[in-house]
């Protein structure tokens, strides 16, 4: 069976069944969340921009706070047949982007994104097994669900898989 | 509140695009003074785009960029983006430092190339808000310029993350700079903050 490379957008949230990988282009403050069952070699990303859904005006959309995102997460892992207490989680991005702006919030999105997806994946009780976040580079991620391999590639920075 | 950039009148985007040329202007004559040599500048063209189409406009999100952000306060705030691709800076840089097209280059671009960039940032922002405050009375104040060299939805996500929780569009302003044959586009990009655009229409008496 081909497997193909699902891309996840900006805001976004999509699942994978093995061999099917799952990909987001260019995170700068914004964080990747993937979670998988690896029993189910079923995997998901989750592509979000802000901490908290609760201090935005318009939270319509889910996939863009890591609080809600990861509500969602867990919600469409349950009904696609995953088992919530074999979820676990690998995350990155979160960094500051620009140089020289003073102490604007611009440069702490990225670091409150970060503490908000650890602090949310602590509260569901998903075991966090790897991250890579912070830093001033851009990450795109490519997520293995069949492996859980998260393959981190930059610009200047190299490439790994945590 | 539904007050978008999409509902924008070719009017009202001719208006936008004359201003920036104006401003454009106005910038080639800054530079020309403080380099001591004429880089002719341009607006050909004005668009709306959703935020998410702009890493399309410099070949997709991983594409290798330098952005400058800056804020704007005052009577109608706002953020501004100037994005171009890494090869055009470096060549933008060139122009700007006076040295032989191409010596730039993406491995020597350090703290001098940086701080061009950032003062070109400055200039186009600043003649550009001139010229909308000059047609519309405005009060726009822009802080310092911040840069960011990396991948181009890196870059627009660190934007969007403080922006993106009201209008989704945004008003690009495409710039040609122009120096002996030497064509280079960047991209302006003005992202109004809720309700600050029917602010800058009412003002130039194109009120949606």
């Amino acid at each position: 069976m081909m497997s193909k490379i699902i891309q996840v957008g900006m805001a976004d949230l999509k699942l994978a069944k093995a061999p099917d990988k799952l990909m987001t282009a260019g995170l700068g403050s914004c964080i990747g969340i993937c979670v998988r069952d690896k029993d189910q070699r079923l995997g998901a990303l989750a592509h979000i921009m802000l901490p908290l859904s609760t201090q935005a005006r318009n939270a319509e959309n889910k996939a863009k706070f890591a609080d809600t995102a990861i509500e969602l997460l867990i919600q469409e892992m349950k009904k696609n047949g995953a088992d919530i207490s074999r979820l676990e989680a690998k995350f990155a991005g979160g960094a500051q982007m620009f140089k020289f702006s003073g102490e604007s919030d611009i440069m702490k999105i990225g670091q409150r994104n970060a503490e908000a997806v650890e602090e949310y994946l602590q509260k569901y009780k998903i075991r966090i097994l790897a991250k890579d976040v912070g830093g001033n580079h851009g990450r795109t991620i490519t997520y293995d669900p069949d492996t859980g391999d998260l393959l981190i590639r930059t610009i200047g920075h190299g490439e790994r898989i945590i | 509140m539904a007050e978008d950039f999409d509902k924008l009148s070719s009017l009202q985007l001719d208006a936008l695009r004359e201003i920036g040329n104006i401003g454009a202007g106005n910038a080639a004559t800054a530079l020309a003074q403080m380099i001591n040599s004429k880089i002719d500048m341009s607006v050909p063209q004005a668009k709306i785009l959703l935020f998410s189409q702009v890493p399309e406009l410099v070949g997709g999100s991983e594409q290798h960029v330098v952005g400058i952000y800056l804020r704007i306060e005052g009577s109608a705030p706002s953020s501004i983006l100037f994005v171009i691709p890494i090869k055009q800076a470096c060549l933008l840089v060139d122009m700007l430092m006076s040295k032989p097209l191409g010596t730039t280059s993406m491995e020597s671009f350090g703290d001098m190339e940086m701080s061009a960039m950032m003062e070109l940032g400055n200039i186009i922002s600043a003649t550009y808000l001139n010229a909308l405050a000059a047609f519309t009375g405005l009060k726009l104040l822009p802080s310092v310029p911040a840069l960011g060299i990396d991948m181009a939805g890196a870059v627009m996500d660190a934007v969007l993350a403080q922006f993106g929780e009201v209008a989704d569009h945004v008003l690009v302003l495409e710039t040609d700079f122009k120096k002996e044959s030497v064509d280079i586009v960047g991209h302006f990009i003005l992202l109004p903050e809720p309700g600050s655009l029917k602010i800058i229409l009412q003002s130039l008496g194109v009120s949606i």
